[in-house]
């Protein structure tokens, strides 16, 4: 359980899952946990997130201490109420989002991370609430909002419906975002499934993926199974998805930093130079 | 291949099953002869899983009964201008009494054929993109919407993953928040999330009696959870899925009763008293103004989930 998927730690050395080459861990580090030999792109926490994208010292966090309720009273071979201290412990986070205030280059932004590390990074009311709230705070300020998913899990089963109503409040959100005249920058890492891919995640005004990236509704294992046919290569895959006319770009997790810094730019500045001129016809 | 389905002709439908097809069937449990007779009222002790095999019911009256039992007109509309006409969602101008609806309705196929051209409800993007281009031909000609929600969930397929299954549901989900006119959903059989939810967003949000709704199937959340879809019986009880615990959580607004035996014991009743409830919701909506109503709608979602704003006071 406690084992990042794909990465075998021994001491100064990791094995790359994609490569199966040996990679030296510091090298991997100042890679942004990026495989050096084959590019893969490992899946990192939220914080780490936020350490790689944001300027230093910037991140202000927003209603950090919101918590899971356990609204069916959810039980499987474990209670809900123990999974979520379980995974708290795990991840050191409350949930799987966590959304605050940054910069990137100097630029405020309204930010949000998904970590795909609790329950799969899966959407409950928690989650839920806080890309609603994100969402109304980047309306309310004008600031762009730019989210980072990292959600396997889709839309979390442990809350029942309301997990599923969660789509719909985000989206309610994002709209009136728009409404508003702000920008949703939606950022898309390796897994980004179900109820997050099918709600706010694809409402992005720019839609962005890391390389390599799972990325869908149906899981490839569920279709698999369903169709009884191998699966293409590269099938839901960031360049899969880049190719069927879903994404805008892909960006490596090295660029997306310098890229969000110029889209920033670019949104922020000027439609026409020198505006305060006449037109001339 | 091209050829119209039977349950889009006119007034075919709800007898077109066969007395063999009948006796196969038991609403209850295949492997309960003691449940052989079906139109016998159910016992108030079915379990959550009794009721999605309800649901689930090959008898249950579909979309296209409805059509037959309860409009008194119906134009099907086809196609999504962009890829196809997807068969596992059915829409169309429809009249209900006074009120002229636009239809909106999956439709999982009454026999073998119409199931596969139906693909058992569940609707591929090209479904939700044709739902979204009539909702918003309702909205430009000032007509309400009628959704009826019936899908194990939408196609799990390598074609609807690279027409974008999670862009066309997250796209009506978003237009349907804002949509001016006003909407109204009923659950009339299976509620399988993301799928359901593709035309599951509106003023109102009824379920039938034996219909259930879930963020997952049973057998689905079994699977990951127990590691056995065996367990889905475990599974339907956890995941509050019936109609009374969804009213109960506030997630629906209204459980519509269905005949003792329920809804496919007697469809012509099934469908009498699911006329009534959608006239009864359709006065409520159309008698708000719009702006009140998208308010309203747009504050039922916004509302939506139970969290702690603060760390819970731990009990142990």
């Amino acid at each position: 359980m406690l084992k990042k998927k794909g990465v075998i730690t021994d001491g100064l050395w990791i094995r790359c899952d994609a490569c199966k080459g040996l990679v030296y861990k510091k090298a991997m580090e100042e890679r942004l946990d990026v495989c050096p030999e084959c590019n893969h792109h490992f899946r990192i926490s939220a914080r780490r997130r936020i350490e790689i994208t944001l300027d230093k010292g910037s991140f202000e966090e927003l209603w950090a201490d919101m918590h899971p309720a356990d609204p069916i009273e959810f039980k499987d071979r474990i209670s809900y109420s123990e999974r979520t201290a379980q995974e708290q412990k795990k991840t050191g986070l409350n949930e799987a989002a966590v959304v605050g205030l940054g910069s990137i280059e100097g630029k405020k932004i309204v930010f949000g991370v998904t970590d795909s590390n609790f329950i799969m990074g899966s959407m409950g009311s928690v989650m839920g609430e806080k890309i609603a709230r994100a969402a109304e705070k980047a309306a309310e300020t004008g600031l762009p909002l730019i989210i980072i998913s990292g959600s396997g899990g889709g839309a979390r089963m442990q809350e029942g419906m309301f997990s599923l109503m969660q789509m719909a409040k985000t989206n309610a959100t994002i709209s009136r975002l728009h409404d508003a005249g702000g920008t949703f920058i939606s950022i898309l890492t390796d897994p980004t499934m179900g109820g997050v891919m099918a709600s706010y995640a694809s409402q992005g005004d720019i839609i962005i993926a890391e390389p390599g990236a799972l990325i869908g509704f149906a899981g490839p294992r569920v279709i698999q199974q369903t169709i009884k046919k191998t699966l293409p290569p590269d099938f839901q895959s960031a360049e899969f998805l880049l190719e069927h006319g879903f994404l805008d770009m892909i960006v490596s997790r090295q660029d997306m930093k310098k890229e969000l810094s110029r889209i920033i730019d670019y949104l922020n500045g000027p439609a026409v130079e020198n505006a305060t001129e006449e037109t001339v016809n | 291949m091209k050829e119209i389905p039977q349950h889009l002709q006119a007034r075919s439908g709800v007898n077109a099953v066969s007395s063999a097809d009948r006796a196969a069937y038991n609403p209850r449990n295949n492997a309960d002869p003691a449940d052989a007779q079906q139109d016998a009222p159910l016992s108030a002790d079915l379990s959550p899983y009794d009721i999605v095999k309800l649901a689930r019911h090959p008898l249950r009256p579909m979309t296209s009964d409805y059509i037959n039992l309860m409009f008194d007109d119906f134009m099907e509309l086809h196609g999504d201008r962009r890829f196809g006409d997807d068969k596992a969602i059915i829409t169309g101008f429809a009249r209900l009494g006074q009120n002229r609806v636009m239809l909106i309705g999956q439709q999982k196929g009454k026999n073998t054929r119409e199931r596969i051209l139906c693909n058992f409800g569940m609707p591929n993007p090209e479904g939700y993109r044709k739902a979204l281009l009539k909702m918003k031909l309702a909205e430009r000609l000032k007509l309400p919407i009628v959704t009826l929600i019936d899908t194990p969930g939408a196609n799990p397929d390598i074609g609807a993953e690279e027409r974008g299954q999670a862009y066309a549901i997250a796209e009506n989900i978003y237009q349907m928040i804002g949509l001016k006119t006003p909407i109204v959903n009923v659950v009339i059989g299976e509620g399988g999330s993301g799928g359901a939810l593709g035309i599951g967003v509106g003023d109102r949000f009824a379920i039938m009696e034996y219909a259930y709704c879930s963020v997952i199937s049973p057998e689905g959340c079994a699977a990951i959870l127990w590691k056995d879809a065996s367990h889905a019986p475990l599974a339907a009880e956890a995941l509050k899925l019936t109609a009374k615990e969804l009213l109960r959580l506030e997630i629906v607004d209204d459980i519509i009763p269905e005949p003792p035996g329920a809804a496919h014991t007697s469809p012509r009743e099934a469908a009498a008293t699911l006329k009534k409830a959608l006239q009864r919701y359709l006065k409520e909506v159309t008698d708000t103004p719009l702006d009140i109503l998208l308010d309203k709608r747009y504050g039922k979602y916004r509302r939506m989930g139970k969290f702690f704003e603060q760390q819970p006071q731990q009990a142990e």
